[in-house]
């Protein structure tokens, strides 16, 4: 038998695609630690992660690091395939399709907090119709929407300013090097 | 430092603030309006009265059998009087929220809109 070699190259992208998730899945365990009064509710600071990523390094990028973060992030919370992997999943999809659409706003106008707000209210948005639709149909979930898209108005507004922040400090050379 | 800072919000992002915390305001003012409880009186099934679990009242229903009464007091709904033979809905007494009590003789049902869970789980 010849002996064969299998070999998988990582390419510099490869690279930079998994320290930049891997520094996105370091602040969902972390904030999964922080005890929170209501379910649903939570800073989701790996957002500030994906908005760094979409503004350096274009979309796709953006989509491999959320991917990634969502599914390694439930699989190291234990929460794969649960309902919560799939509201995660859900609002995941649905904010990165936000983001894509609106980072084509003119750059003079509309920055990182911009993004980050209407991401925040479509990620709870989509999560509060699948949770209606089809986990706890008729449990009129609507009486919740007012604090739910408070907070992340709050949540939005922060992670915003973060990113702003990441973005102005970092110079556009320096690759992996997130909070 | 200072042309750092003031280039963190640009005037789309106090666009979108504003507009979100419109949203957020609109909506919890809504909500503040009709987040009373409700209650849904229905005669053969079709709805009869609508009434608010707020306001202390009696509703008389006329069913095939005779009037049943419902008695809405202090934020709880109930079945006082109903011409049906076994009294069933009458002894099941206050109506908890999410549930409801049916009069079938009577042709009488009163819903507790109220959100009631059994479990909630997460």
């Amino acid at each position: 038998m010849t002996p064969s070699v299998i070999e998988l190259r990582a390419s510099g992208e490869d690279r930079r695609v998994a320290a930049l998730a891997a520094a996105a899945i370091g602040l969902t365990l972390a904030e999964a630690a922080i005890p929170l009064p209501i379910p649903g509710v939570k800073p989701g600071l790996a957002n500030i992660v994906t908005l760094v990523v979409l503004y350096r390094y274009g979309w796709r990028m953006a989509a491999w690091v959320a991917g990634l973060r969502i599914v390694a992030g439930a699989l190291a919370l234990g929460q794969f395939l649960t309902p919560a992997f799939l509201l995660s999943l859900a609002g995941g999809v649905a904010s990165l399709l936000v983001l894509i659409a609106a980072i084509r706003l003119p750059a003079r106008w509309f920055g990182p907090v911009a993004l980050s707000l209407l991401a925040a209210f479509t990620h709870i948005g989509s999560q509060l119709m699948v949770v209606d639709v089809w986990l706890m149909p008729g449990a009129s979930l609507i009486a919740l929407l007012p604090l739910f898209l408070g907070a992340a108005w709050i949540t939005g507004l922060g992670n915003g300013l973060a990113a702003a922040h990441l973005l102005q400090s970092l110079p556009p050379g320096t690759s992996g090097k997130t909070p | 430092m200072t042309a750092c800072r003031a280039g963190l919000l640009r005037p789309g992002d106090w666009l979108i603030l504003a507009l979100g915390l419109a949203l957020v305001v609109a909506l919890s003012a809504h909500q503040a309006g009709s987040q009373e409880g409700r209650v849904i009186v229905r005669l053969d099934g079709k709805p009869h009265t609508e009434a608010s679990l707020r306001l202390n009242r009696v509703i008389e229903v006329a069913g095939p059998l005779g009037i049943s009464r419902v008695e809405i007091r202090d934020g709880r709904v109930r079945i006082a009087a109903d011409p049906s033979p076994l009294q069933l809905c009458v002894r099941q007494g206050w109506i908890p929220p999410g549930a409801a009590a049916v009069c079938l003789p009577n042709r009488v049902a009163v819903e507790n809109a109220a959100a009631g869970y059994d479990t909630l789980s997460y």
